[in-house]
């Protein structure tokens, strides 16, 4: 059978089940002892199997098949979770990915899966993962064994649902001849009662025999204790055995659990039960969607786009020629079209937008695997999952940022020493926020580290001739921060694996703006530091305001206009060689366009009013002179072409109504 | 065909269009149209032989005129002016002709390598000279005559004059 064609459907959605591993992995981070999450993740690792199987991805359906055998038992309740178990899972997805990955690269699939598939296996056989286990110094005496958070967390889970813990020293006699034997003979006693989260010695050590006489295991059961002293005891050569139960310390267990879960702070607090209620909700949302939606490709949707704007430039045409023809039954049914053709366009554009949930759920694995590496401690908090954007942008604006969360945790957040010191939590807050606004989107990454030090910008910036001495000095805070968008400067003060990769930030405010967005930064120092990404709803129509200059058309985006405005030639004021005008309050230079554009004086100009057009880029102005507006219009963007790249302050084209081209002023070139 | 002359292909359809007295042509298969004269809006800030662009069915393409591309002086836009849209490796231009006259076969062995200087076009611009029964027809490379970095060249130093 020819699977070419299925391929693409093969990537597509094997990227979603092991997104959906990924995530539902990390919930099981936080509830170790839920099994309607184990249940998840081993049916979307059991659909994956099948289909690798069936494209004949083998290293990828052996793994696969390994996962699920763990899972298996993980969700019959013969395994529990430990943070080996799911490190090693984790590692699971990321070889997975690079295998799909290389499979949409057109690669083979093959990758070693050897090592992992005994892990996987170590992991069965009830062993734990070298290395993961918590510090053995300790001594082995009763009481004093330490728990990981996930020991806790199942413990407690446990005692609530009414099975007990019980601390077991089990000792064996001092002629014993196989101490391991009876070590795991033990086990399997107790094993088959209950559930042994933890075992001092390790398993592992224990199956060395590297012990002395005595080990103990924390068991979870439902049986009383005098049974399980019976059932230890009926394995030969135990010496004794020694049960005390965990309840007692229940309490301040879960004092020790809080602080990582729990936060101070009441916003924090807002947002985390809408976190869950979001998420909550776009499960949900998933299952009743599955049936009912059809996967299209995006090149279909880009030329029913295209089509479309053919038409939109009809309607455009359609009313001019209406109105001119002042028929009101045409009138009429042209102005239905319109509203028609309106709805139509509106679902087009809804049709290609996504949720940035797509760009985000990607980022708590990473953000946990980044603070692993970097030994600090990070909560993300991730607010408006659900806002909408353009397919198109969406491909374009993970990559920056993955280089802001990077930026945050790595240079924004103190280590959980340094926080401490200074007063805060251990735990570093970041929160990635999307929202609507107008005809743009806003994405804000913000943390509560150590803000920007300004020194430390203006003294890299003039290490590297990005400013000079005197310049220091009259900036403002904000122009210093914006310095970090230059290229060639980083502030991080000794080059760290996640940092030191030779990218800056100018490559972020690169990429944005090439999509049509803007980036800022603020910062208060201390307190953290907060980027913002302004971006386009969609790239393809946007809403214009029309004006001529003489007899040519320019279209100003909507989106870098203030207002419109007329002032009277009295009113233009000169400074700096250059004219200006007081625009409530502030004052604003002129821009002549046909000075600009080297259009042709016709000398016509009796006028003693001239027309503005008031333009922004970040919090600078400019009045645009034009010589009458048309109005307001949505216009289909268009590009030049190959044969005329970066004509100034052009940054495209349109076709109006009456089938002309109008050209799109690019207002950000024309504000220094 | 695109391809050099040396192609075992025999003959070849050519496009052939005026400017000023001299007859030029162009391999057909680098034609996509040839279109009427209609209203160009200007792109301010860029060499004075790039007319500007037009919207050519939905597509904002850019129309050079090739009189002033080969330094022949301006254009009189007359009935029979023409647009002749070609499409190169991607680029997609209109060339503004004086007419657009014929198409005919030429034959591969009756092209000959360009002179160096026919009615005043440079050199680098022809691929090579044909002679037919009458007429000598100039066949353009258009691969140069379109070459996007020279027309950057010329644009800094257009904007160094302006």
């Amino acid at each position: 059978m020819d699977m070419e064609q299925y391929l693409d459907m093969f990537i597509e959605e094997s990227k979603e089940h092991l997104q959906a591993i990924n995530e539902n992995l990390l919930r099981l981070e936080d509830a170790p002892g839920d099994t309607s999450i184990v249940n998840d993740i081993f049916r979307s690792a059991h659909t994956l199997k099948g289909m690798s199987a069936t494209m004949g991805f083998e290293d990828m359906a052996n793994l696969t098949h390994e996962m699920e055998n763990v899972l298996d038992q993980v969700r019959n309740g013969k395994l529990t979770v430990q943070l080996g178990t799911m490190d090693t899972l984790f590692r699971c997805v990321d070889i997975l990915e690079s295998i799909l990955y290389s499979i949409a690269q057109g690669g083979d699939g093959r990758h070693d899966v050897t090592a992992v598939v005994a892990d996987l296996r170590r992991i069965l056989s009830g062993d734990t993962i070298p290395g993961k286990t918590p510090d053995q110094s300790a001594d082995p005496e009763l009481t004093n064994i330490e728990f990981d958070d996930y020991e806790y967390t199942v413990m407690k889970q446990s005692l609530d649902s009414g099975y007990n813990a019980y601390q077991i020293e089990t000792m064996v006699r001092e002629d014993c001849v196989l101490k391991a034997a009876r070590a795991y003979m033990v086990f399997d006693q107790l094993e088959s009662c209950g559930e042994i989260i933890k075992a001092v010695p390790s398993v592992e050590e224990l199956e060395e025999e590297k012990f002395d006489k005595t080990f103990q295991v924390v068991l979870l059961t439902k049986k009383p204790k005098e049974e399980l002293e019976k059932i230890v005891m009926s394995v030969s050569e135990i010496e004794s055995v020694l049960i005390h139960s965990i309840e007692s310390i229940k309490q301040p267990l879960l004092e020790e659990t809080k602080p990582v879960n729990a936060e101070g702070d009441d916003e924090i607090q807002v947002i985390e039960p809408k976190e869950q209620q979001q998420l909550e909700k776009a499960t949900v949302q998933k299952k009743v969607a599955s049936g009912k939606t059809i996967r299209v490709d995006i090149e279909r949707l880009d030329i029913l786009m295209n089509l479309f704007s053919e038409l939109v430039i009809d309607r455009g045409r359609l009313e001019q020629l209406s109105r001119d023809s002042k028929n009101p039954a045409l009138i009429e049914t042209v102005e239905h079209m319109s509203r028609i053709s309106g709805d139509l366009q509106n679902i087009i554009l809804n049709m290609r937008m996504v949720p940035v949930e797509q760009v985000f759920n990607r980022f708590p694995r990473m953000v946990r695997d980044l603070a692993k590496d970097l030994n600090k401690k990070v909560n993300l908090y991730i607010e408006g999952a659900e806002t909408e954007l353009d397919r198109t942008v969406i491909d374009e604006i993970g990559d920056p940022l993955v280089h802001l969360l990077r930026n945050s945790i790595d240079h924004g957040l103190e280590s959980p020493d340094e926080r401490l010191k200074v007063g805060k939590e251990e735990t570093g807050k970041v929160i990635l926020k999307a929202y609507h606004s107008g005809n743009h989107v806003f994405i804000e990454v913000m943390d509560d580290g150590k803000g920007i030090d300004r020194q430390k910008i203006l003294k890299k910036a003039k290490e590297k001739g990005i400013i000079q001495e005197h310049q220091a000095t009259s900036m403002s805070d904000k122009q210093v921060y914006e310095l970090l968008f230059a290229s060639g400067l980083s502030t991080a003060e000794k080059i760290t694996d996640v940092s030191g990769r030779g990218v800056g930030l100018d490559v972020v405010k690169t990429k944005i703006e090439s999509l049509g967005g803007a980036v800022s930064v603020d910062s208060v120092p201390g307190q953290g530091t907060t980027f913002l990404i302004q971006l386009p709803l969609t790239l393809s129509i946007i809403s214009a305001m029309l004006v001529e200059v003489e007899r040519e058309k320019f279209a100003v985006p909507l989106s870098s206009i203030i207002e419109t405005a007329v002032f009277r030639k009295d009113q233009i004021m000169r400074a700096h060689q250059q004219d200006v005008i007081d625009f409530r309050g502030r004052v604003v230079p002129l821009v002549s366009l046909k000075k600009i554009f080297h259009i042709p004086d016709s000398l016509d100009n009796k006028r003693d009013e001239i027309s503005v057009v008031i333009v922004r880029k970040g919090d600078k102005m400019a009045g645009l002179v034009v010589d009458s507006f048309i109005g307001q219009q949505e216009i289909v963007l268009k590009s030049l072409g190959k044969y005329l790249v970066n004509v100034f302050a052009i940054s495209g084209a349109t076709i109006l109504g009456d089938g002309q081209v109008a050209l799109i002023i690019d207002c950000n070139t024309l504000i220094k | 065909m695109q391809s050099s002359l040396g192609e075992v292909a025999e003959e070849m359809k050519v496009i052939v269009f005026r400017l000023q007295d001299e007859e030029y042509g162009v391999e057909v298969e680098q034609v996509k149209s040839i279109e009427r004269l209609e209203k160009i809006t200007r792109v301010p800030r860029t060499p004075s032989f790039v007319k500007g662009v037009i919207n050519l069915r939905g597509v904002v393409t850019p129309i050079i005129d090739l009189r002033e591309r080969f330094g022949l002086g301006d254009s009189q836009h007359t009935d029979s002016t023409r647009i002749i849209i070609v499409t190169i490796g991607g680029l997609e231009v209109g060339l503004i002709v004086d007419s657009a006259t014929d198409v005919i076969d030429v034959a591969i062995d009756a092209v000959e390598p360009p002179p160096c200087i026919v009615g005043g076009v440079e050199a680098v611009y022809l691929k090579g000279v044909a002679k037919l029964e009458k007429r000598l027809l100039i066949l353009l490379n258009l691969n140069k005559v379109l070459d996007a970095s020279e027309m950057q060249q010329l644009e800094r130093i257009e904007g160094t004059v302006g």
